[in-house]
């Protein structure tokens, strides 16, 4: 009898599960249907759900009209670009940090944190000014450098809360069986850290990819990336609902399979440390 | 051996230099509607007749473009070479010396057919500062079938008393048919584009002459209170979201008896492609209140050229060909008379090939000719615009009034709340800009 509700709450929690993720996922699967309506079938009242004339005719004329390849291939650059350097100053940053703290490092850490807190539109001109005199406008370098620095302060604390996960005894154990820093490094830290690496590494190319004020105020043409590719088939006046929907899910597309299969890696890093 | 190097050398300096020298790259700024994705498509008829010139576009979301673009302008970025600008823009930017005239135009441009207060709207003391690619002003659409049906009649100019009472008849909730559909989107380009433009007709205005905002005036008072009393009873539901697209849909589909919005919409609620009603639409003027002034607005997106452009000839050489009366007759061979670019040239309105397909160009020409962006309102202002105030102040106080309108319309707040609240932080806005003490 016992036996008998346990099954049937778990079905229940399953079905509820599969709900809410169908529940969350709904916009994203409405778009791609829209992708493949007509403008007077995306706009339809009632809206038609599967039954409708199917059509990619969105697809043909978003590829004639902007250089899909062109913008993806610049979003990878940026993202990816802005992601490595981050990861590269952030992890010893935060290694000092979590393993030899000082009195001013909670300090450092939140006066990091309080760059995160001032609207980036109050420093549009001043970073626009600076980017005209140095060359930096509409180059992917340009991008890079500042999407890098805007994602900095959640990197080094995400990397620091993993870090900090990390028993320092086993460090210890590891010096007295005379292992030097970079052996420590590399078999006893990295070991440990990597599903934290891997998700601080995964959001922030996420944030990087969608990130849209400063890729579309920045460059024009030759360092667009997909954020100026959307924005261009967004319209207050005329019907761009099923074009803007097929330039939406090619521009998540590659994100979206990334995602998919490093979900276990970013719900593992996300959650971790969540047993102790 | 050392000189025949060094002629070689310089032979193919001269070749791989010669080239870049004569090429010019334009990069043209433009907002994303039919008109101007059409222009893009028809852009290698401009560079095969100008083959060292090369065009690049840049098209974004209204909006996004706005603060790309003014940031560009502004810190002399020098991105663009032509500009999309609407009409808001042209009077503040000339003032600052932002844009180049345009005086180099050639001679077979033909300024003087440009529509009179179409020209007016993009040049500052007699000088043309942008060339209007199209231009708009707003009108009401009707359902021709479902007037028949209730015994109604759309004068030509209708006022807003028999608008109100026509959307009230036609209503009919349980078939899904609401009696009048307008724009509820906080937003200055949005709801206060249709509201400004309606208080013009009950004579109200957003600022004396010596710039205080006026919201507190019985006009403004009698503007709101018809409006929201007028969409509780006969409007669509969510209406404080609704925006033009989300009536175009509406309309389209059958379930406004009336929509009063920019008359570039009467090309597409009369395209059987696009709409389940095309054959059934009628236009008039925009509603007065016997004051003098019709609730319709005046806008054109224009090209222009930024000060400090390094390419300001083969800038003028693009504007003069997307902007004239061959590119015109190029679109009409091309896509057909019904998809040019309207409300620009007086030619456009005497052509009968134009005239067969649109049904709608006569009221549009009223409607425009109706519109004085120099005296828009029946009292005096000291501003320039109709559906706006051309000061760069109005962005913001605009979208602020917008909100509170909105909200007095999904009823979350009361007119005379949303009034109050309007008239303090225009005021307090104006106070920080310095123009009142």
């Amino acid at each position: 009898m016992a036996r008998m509700v346990t099954t049937r709450r778990k079905a229940i929690s399953t079905a509820a599960a599969w709900l809410v993720g169908f529940l969350i996922f709904f916009p994203i699967l409405w778009m791609v249907l829209a992708s493949f309506k007509t403008e007077l079938e995306a706009f339809a009242i009632p809206p038609s759900f599967l039954f409708f004339h199917w059509t990619t005719e969105n697809y043909v004329t978003v590829q004639e009209r902007s250089d899909y390849f062109h913008h993806a291939l610049n979003s990878i650059i940026i993202a990816g670009g802005s992601t490595l350097i981050a990861m590269l100053i952030a992890i010893p940053a935060a290694w000092s940090m979590a393993f030899s703290p000082t009195k001013r490092t909670k300090d450092i850490l939140l006066w990091m944190l309080s760059t995160k807190m001032m609207p980036p539109v109050g420093v549009l001109v001043p970073i626009y000014l600076i980017y005209r005199n140095f060359g930096l406008l509409d180059t992917r370098t340009g991008l890079i450098f500042i999407l890098c620095l805007g994602n900095l302060p959640i990197v080094i604390w995400m990397l620091f809360t993993y870090f900090k996960e990390i028993p320092k005894d086993i460090l210890e154990a590891a010096r007295m069986d005379g292992a030097t820093i970079g052996r420590e490094l590399i078999y006893v830290l990295t070991p440990m850290a990597v599903p934290g690496l891997a998700s601080t590494l995964l959001l922030n190319l996420i944030l990087a990819w969608n990130e849209a004020f400063w890729t579309l105020n920045l460059s024009t043409l030759e360092a667009a990336p997909l954020t100026v590719f959307i924005a261009s088939y967004s319209s207050p006046e005329g019907l761009f609902w099923a074009k803007l929907s097929a330039a939406s899910t090619l521009a998540i597309a590659p994100i979206l399979v990334l995602g998919w299969f490093s979900q276990r890696q970013l719900v593992r890093g996300l959650t971790f440390g969540a047993v102790k | 051996m050392k000189n025949v190097l060094c002629a070689v050398a310089g032979a193919a300096s001269l070749l791989i230099s010669a080239p870049s020298i004569a090429q010019t790259t334009l990069t043209v700024a433009t907002v994303n509607n039919s008109d101007m994705i059409r222009m893009q498509g028809l852009t290698s008829e401009f560079t095969a007749k100008n083959p060292d010139i090369t065009v690049k576009w840049v098209t974004l979301e209204e909006n996004v473009l706005r603060q790309r673009v003014t940031t560009d302008i502004a810190t002399k970025g020098g991105q663009f070479d032509v500009l999309t600008i609407g009409t808001y823009e042209v009077p503040i930017w000339a003032k600052k010396s932002w844009l180049v005239p345009l005086d180099k135009l050639g001679a077979d441009y033909d300024v003087n057919d440009l529509l009179p207060k179409i020209k007016d709207a993009v040049s500052v003391d007699g000088k043309l500062y942008a060339a209007p690619f199209y231009g708009e002003s707003s009108m009401v659409m009707y359902r021709t079938d479902l007037f028949d049906k209730a015994g109604l009649k759309m004068p030509e100019s209708p006022t807003w008393d028999f608008v109100v009472d026509a959307a009230k008849k036609l209503t009919d909730k349980s078939g899904g048919v609401y009696g009048i559909c307008l724009r509820g989107k906080a937003g200055w380009g949005e709801n206060m584009a249709f509201l400004t433009a309606m208080s013009n007709s009950f004579g109200a205005r957003w600022f004396d002459e010596k710039w205080e905002p006026q919201f507190n005036s019985p006009e403004w008072k009698k503007t709101l209170t018809t409006y929201v009393d007028l969409m509780k009873q006969a409007g669509p539901p969510g209406a404080s979201s609704n925006g033009f697209n989300e009536n175009l849909a509406l309309f389209s589909a059958g379930k406004c008896a009336m929509w009063i919005d920019a008359t570039v919409a009467a090309s597409m609620v009369t395209n059987p492609k696009d709409s389940k009603v095309a054959d059934k639409v009628g236009f008039a003027l925009a509603p007065n209140t016997g004051l003098g002034k019709n609730a319709n607005w005046l806008w054109a997106w224009s090209l222009a050229i930024p000060a400090g452009s390094k390419k300001v000839d083969a800038a003028e050489k693009f504007i003069a060909w997307a902007t004239s009366k061959d590119y015109t007759k190029l679109v009409a061979s091309k896509e057909g008379w019904s998809n040019v670019p309207p409300g620009t040239r007086t030619s456009l309105y005497k052509n009968p090939d134009y005239l067969k397909v649109a049904p709608f160009a006569k009221l549009t020409l009223a409607s425009i000719d109706a519109a004085d962006p120099n005296k828009p309102t029946v009292k005096p202002v000291p501003y320039v615009g109709v559906q706006y105030a051309a000061i760069p102040e109005f962005q913001g106080i605009g979208t602020q009034v917008g909100q509170q309108f909105s909200a007095a319309l999904s009823g979350s707040t009361t007119v005379d709340a949303a009034l109050s609240a309007a008239q303090s932080a225009t005021e307090r806005e104006m106070k920080r800009a310095g123009y009142i003490k």
